[in-house]
């Protein structure tokens, strides 16, 4: 058996990238759901948000492969990327403040 | 050759390992690009969400979620089809590699018509980078700018889905090269899963 032949084999059959196509497409459809539940703007954006990291998370692991790569790499990208993402969030405290004021201001 | 043979030779062994992380570097490069270009998504999204969140009054004007519903069912089906056309690749099927191609290339197309009629919809109805009828200006500005970048990654990607498959077919490219096409493809989709929830969804009237 060739290396590639072997490679293709060990990623698994067109059975699976469907399997993961038609979750993706559900849990797209889940978050248009999601849209129209008479809840509050936060709840929905958080649940949504959820729902899209999800969607990112079996996108990149089974349609980008990254799951059959090397663990150390797989582990790179997702602790650099997180972490990145997770900084750019030190600014919504003056989001809110925005709106509501500076906090703790009495 | 031996690694004891490389050492007697006076190689050190650090010279003699592959490529970082064992996958090839042009792979490599393009997880690289794809990590930076996330941050770059990332910063307009919260960017945005930083406004959204601070404005009283945030414009709510999608009528209808049909048109974002049909461009993302498109841009799903295009990142199969373009799992397809690797897998015809791997498997040295060269003329179904590049029919596969060319079928993301057009569902790519579709999808940027589609953008562009929704786009000339909102025009039409007064929105435009700084002003629009419903409220606050920065919602044109913010919503052009997020999905302007997400349709010049997608445009970008159809012209490269059409040069590397036609250099596919030609012999020029191999299966490796289609792969790494996918990896950015795929990436698009994804960036639209955040897109969709954040600047659609969220401001759909009720």
């Amino acid at each position: 058996m060739t290396t590639i032949a072997a490679e293709a084999q060990k990623s698994g059959g067109i059975g699976k990238d469907l399997i993961v196509y038609v979750c993706l497409l559900a849990l797209a459809g889940l978050q248009f759901v999601i849209a129209y539940q008479n809840i509050d703007v936060s709840q929905m954006f958080v649940r949504m948000l959820a729902v899209a990291c999800v969607e990112a998370g079996l996108a990149e692991l089974f349609f980008m492969h990254l799951w059959s790569e090397k663990r150390v790499f797989l582990w790179f990208v997702i602790i650099f990327t997180v972490s990145v993402l997770l900084g750019m969030q030190y600014g919504w405290t003056d989001s809110f403040r925005m709106v509501n004021g500076a906090p703790f201001s009495k | 050759m031996s690694q004891a043979d490389l050492t007697m030779e006076g190689h050190s062994t650090g010279l003699t390992i592959g490529p970082v992380f064992s996958i090839p570097t042009k792979k490599l490069a393009m997880w690289l690009f794809i990590i930076a270009d996330t941050m770059t998504f990332a910063a307009c999204l919260v960017a945005y969400g930083f406004v959204r969140n601070g404005t009283p009054a945030w414009p709510r004007p999608f009528h209808s979620i049909t048109n974002v519903a049909l461009m993302t069912f498109i841009l799903l089906t295009s990142s199969l089809t373009m799992l397809l056309g690797l897998r015809s690749a791997r498997a040295g099927d060269k003329a179904g590699a590049f029919r596969w191609t060319m079928i993301t290339a057009a569902a790519g197309i579709l999808f940027a018509l589609l953008h562009v009629r929704e786009w000339l919809g909102l025009i039409n109805e007064g929105m435009t980078l700084f002003k629009n009828p419903w409220g606050t200006g920065l919602f044109g500005a913010s919503f052009f700018s997020i999905t302007g970048l997400h349709l010049t990654h997608v445009t970008g990607g159809v012209i490269a889905l059409i040069v590397v498959g036609v250099r596919y077919k030609g012999g020029r490219y191999n299966a490796d090269d289609i792969e790494i096409l996918g990896l950015y493809w795929h990436f698009v989709d994804l960036v639209w899963m955040f897109v969709v929830p954040l600047v659609y969804l969220l401001n759909l009237t009720h």
